[in-house]
C-alpha cells in the first residue's frame, strides 16, 4: 500500500519540507505527499528530483516547484509567480489561476493552468510543454526556444514576440501577435500533437478549433536594414 | 596652409559618422572600453618607512587565503588567493580555452566561471572551484548542474553593458554550442536583458530563497551586477540576501555587444568600488557579504588596490585571455611558432587592437568556435601561460602588501593609498599625494 504523508507548513518551514521532499522520501517510503496550509508561501517543492506525487493543498506563491524533475506536482488553488519555472520533467499542475511567468524557460515536462494564466506565460520556454485551460495575458511566449504553449482560451497583445522554435495553439481570439510571430496553417501533424497534449493534460477541446502561431524567422539573422523597431 | 582640426569632429568622429552612413548599423564588437578613464593607476601606495614598519618580502609569510560565501552558505568558497577568472561562455570562448581556464584556475587554487550558455563537462572535469553563473537567457541552466556548482553567481548585468542582454554571432554558434542553448546552430543568438522569472528587488530576494532552497542552502549565492547606481544597487543585492556582490566596472570586457554600449555606459571600475564598499558599510555587512571587484583588473598592483579600497577579492576576464595570448602576433601550435598577422589583417586590425571576439575568427584561437582556429591554442599551455600570470599577480599583490606591513593581503586599507589625480583622490576617496586633501569630503 502507498504511503501518504501529510505534511502541514502551519507548523513546518518551507525549508523542513523541502529538506524531506528532497532527502527524506526514500526513508519514509513515501509515494504521495500532501502539503496542508500553503498559505501563499514562496518556492513549495522547488527542486524536486524523485518520482512522486506531491499534493498542495490551498494556493501557493511564487516559484513554487521551481526546477521540477520527475514529480507529479499538484497545486489545488492559485499560485504566484513563475510557477514550474525550468521544469526538466514531470507534471505540474495548477487547479486555479496562475500568475505572471508560468513555466518560465522550462526545459521538459508538462504544465497545466486549469484557469488563467496571466503575462509572460511561457516566457524563454526551452522544451516544456504548458496546456491553459483559460486565457493568457500579453508577451505568452515570449523569447520561447522550443516546446509547445496551448492556450484554450485567449491570448492577449504581443503573443509570442521574438519567438525561436517553440510552437503556440490559441483556441480563442489573439489581441495581437509580437515580433516576429506568425499565423501559420495547422497541419495533421499539428492536429495530433495537440490532440496528444490535450489528452495528457486532462482538458477536453476539439484540436481543429485552434490557430498556430509558430516564428517567421525574420530575426534570426542581423539584420542591418530591419532598424530594430520590433 | 594652416589646417584646423576640430576637436568635436575629430578624426575618430569623422570615421563613425562616415560608417555609420555608409554601412546603416552600428558596430559591434569584443573587449572593454578603450577611452581613458581614471584607473588603479591614478593611484600609489604610501609603502612603510619610519611611521610603518614593512614585513621582510622574501621571508615573512603574507596571507592570502579567502574566504566568500560566508553569509549564508553552508560551504562557503576558500581560495587560495583572492583572485578569481570571471564567467566567460563555452561559445564565445573554445572548449580548449574553457579547459585551460578550469586546470590553471584549479592549480592556483581559485575559482573560475562558467557564462551565458551553461556548464560543460571539461570545465567541471578540469575546475576545482566551479560558479556557475544564471543569467537571464538561462540557456543550459538546470538544477543538474546547479548541484554540482561550487558556487552561484546570479547574474544582473555586467560592466561592458549594464542593461543590456547578451549577444553570439551566428558563426560562433556551432552545433554543439546550439545544442546546449536549445536553439539552431547558425542563428544569430541574442540574449534577453531581463531575467524571465522575477523583476524588481523584491523578487530578487524570493528568487534567491527559491536557489537557497533548491541547493539546499549549501553554495553560496552571488550576486554580479555592472556598475551604474552602485550605492542603491548593492545594497539592493544584500537586502535580498546575496552572500557576495560582485560589480563590474565600465572597463569589464565582453565577446559581443554594440560599442555604444562599450564606450558609454557604467563608471569605471575606480568610482564603482568606493561606493560599494560604502553601501556594504552602511548597511553595517562589510564583514559578512564579500565584495568581488572586476573591470579591467590587469596586474598585482591592481589587486591590491582594489583590496585596499574594500574588496574582498577581484574578477579577471580580459587579463586571463591575454594571458592566453588574446591580440599577440603568433600562436604556438604543434611546437612551432606560428605568425598571426595576417589573420588579424583579415579582420581589418593588427595584434595589440584587435577586439573582434565577435567575428568568431580570432587569430590565436580564443574567442572561436572555429574547428581550426580553436588548435592554435592547446589547453596544457593556455593552463601554463595561465598560471604563470596568476602567480606574478600573487607575488606583485603580496609584495606590496609586505611593503605595507601586512601579514595578510586582506589587511591592505584605503590608508595605505594616495591618488596621483583629482578625479582619481574623489573617486577612490583617497587623498590626492601631498596633501590631505579628499576632492568631495567636507
Amino acid at each position: 500500500m502507498e504511503r501518504v504523508t501529510h505534511l502541514d507548513l502551519a507548523n513546518l518551514t518551507i525549508r523542513e519540507v523541502n529538506q524531506f521532499l528532497h532527502h527524506e522520501l526514500d526513508a519514509s517510503q513515501t509515494a504521495q505527499v500532501d502539503i496542508q496550509n500553503p498559505d501563499g508561501k514562496h518556492s513549495i517543492a522547488a527542486g524536486m528530483d524523485v518520482d512522486v506525487t506531491v499534493n498542495i493543498l490551498g494556493h501557493a506563491g511564487y516559484f513554487v516547484a521551481g526546477m521540477n524533475k520527475q514529480a507529479t506536482v499538484t497545486i489545488h488553488g492559485n499560485v504566484g509567480w513563475s510557477v514550474a519555472e525550468n521544469i526538466m520533467s514531470g507534471t505540474v499542475r495548477v487547479t486555479g489561476h496562475a500568475s505572471q511567468c508560468t513555466a518560465a524557460s522550462g526545459h521538459g515536462g508538462l504544465v497545466v493552468i486549469e484557469g488563467n494564466a496571466s503575462s509572460r506565460c511561457g516566457i524563454s520556454m526551452k522544451g516544456c510543454d504548458i496546456v491553459v485551460r483559460g486565457d493568457v495575458g500579453h508577451f505568452a511566449g515570449f523569447m520561447a526556444q522550443a516546446g509547445r504553449l496551448v492556450v484554450c482560451g485567449d491570448a492577449g497583445p504581443h503573443l509570442g514576440d521574438s519567438l525561436y522554435e517553440a510552437i503556440l495553439y490559441v483556441r480563442g481570439n489573439i489581441a495581437s501577435l509580437g515580433a516576429d510571430a506568425q499565423q501559420q496553417e495547422m497541419t495533421p501533424d499539428d492536429i495530433q500533437a495537440l490532440s496528444e497534449l490535450l489528452a495528457a493534460s486532462g482538458i477536453e477541446a476539439e484540436p481543429h478549433e485552434f490557430k498556430k502561431v509558430a516564428s517567421a524567422r525574420r530575426l534570426y539573422h542581423w539584420n542591418a536594414t530591419e532598424r530594430q523597431e520590433y | 596652409m594652416h589646417r584646423e582640426p576640430s576637436a568635436s569632429f575629430d578624426r575618430g568622429a569623422l570615421n563613425y559618422i562616415r560608417q555609420a552612413a555608409e554601412r546603416g548599423i552600428y558596430d559591434i564588437r569584443g573587449m572593454g572600453a578603450k577611452r581613458p578613464v581614471p584607473n588603479f593607476d591614478d593611484l600609489v601606495f604610501l609603502t612603510a618607512s619610519a611611521s610603518r614598519y614593512p614585513l621582510e618580502g622574501y621571508r615573512e609569510a603574507c596571507h592570502l587565503e579567502t574566504t566568500l560565501g560566508s553569509r549564508y552558505a553552508k560551504q562557503p568558497v576558500v581560495l587560495q588567493s583572492p583572485i578569481t577568472i570571471a564567467g566567460m561562455s563555452f561559445g564565445a570562448l573554445s572548449a580548449n580555452v574553457k579547459e585551460a581556464l578550469g586546470k590553471a584556475a584549479t592549480e592556483a587554487g581559485i575559482s573560475t566561471t562558467t557564462g551565458d550558455g551553461g556548464m560543460t563537462d571539461e570545465e567541471r572535469q578540469s575546475s576545482k572551484t566551479l560558479v556557475y553563473q544564471c543569467l537571464p537567457s538561462r540557456y543550459g541552466f538546470n538544477p543538474d548542474d546547479l548541484r554540482r556548482a561550487d558556487a552561484l553567481e546570479l547574474v544582473l548585468g555586467q560592466g561592458a553593458k549594464p542593461g543590456g542582454g547578451g549577444m553570439l554571432l551566428g558563426q560562433k554558434v556551432s552545433e554543439r554550442v546550439a545544442q546546449m542553448r536549445t536553439l539552431p546552430a547558425g542563428i544569430d543568438q541574442r540574449s534577453a536583458c531581463r531575467h524571465p522569472d522575477w523583476v524588481g528587488p523584491d523578487d530578487l530576494k524570493i528568487k534567491i530563497e527559491e536557489l537557497r532552497e533548491i541547493t539546499d542552502w549549501k553554495i553560496p549565492i552571488y550576486v554580479k551586477m555592472g556598475a551604474t547606481r552602485v550605492r542603491d544597487d548593492v545594497k539592493l543585492a544584500v537586502k535580498a540576501g546575496a552572500d557576495v556582490v560582485v560589480i563590474d566596472g565600465m572597463q569589464g570586457g565582453t565577446a559581443a555587444t554594440q560599442q555604444v554600449f562599450i564606450e558609454h555606459t557604467g563608471i569605471p571600475t575606480l568610482a564603482a568600488l568606493p561606493l560599494a564598499v560604502e553601501a556594504l558599510e552602511e548597511l553595517d555587512v562589510a564583514d559578512e557579504v564579500q565584495l568581488i571587484i572586476s573591470g579591467g583588473i590587469r596586474s598585482g598592483a591592481d589587486v591590491a588596490k582594489a583590496l585596499a579600497l574594500g574588496a574582498d577579492a577581484v574578477a579577471i576576464g580580459q587579463g586571463v585571455l591575454i594571458a592566453l595570448g588574446c591580440n599577440h602576433d603568433s600562436y604556438v601550435q604543434d611546437g612551432k611558432n606560428h605568425d598571426a598577422t595576417e589573420d588579424y589583417a583579415g579582420l581589418d586590425t593588427a595584434p595589440g587592437f584587435c577586439h573582434h571576439c565577435q567575428s568568431g575568427l580570432c587569430p590565436v584561437g580564443i574567442t572561436t568556435q572555429d574547428p581550426v582556429l580553436e588548435q592554435r591554442l592547446s589547453p596544457a599551455r593556455g593552463a601554463q601561460q595561465l598560471g604563470n600570470y596568476l602567480q606574478v599577480l600573487e607575488m606583485e599583490l603580496t609584495t606590496l602588501a609586505r611593503a605595507c606591513g601586512k601579514s595578510n593581503v586582506h589587511h591592505l586599507e584605503r590608508e595605505d593609498l594616495v591618488a596621483l589625480t583629482l578625479e582619481a583622490a574623489a573617486m577612490a576617496r583617497v587623498p590626492l599625494a601631498g596633501t590631505s586633501w579628499i576632492p568631495g569630503n567636507s
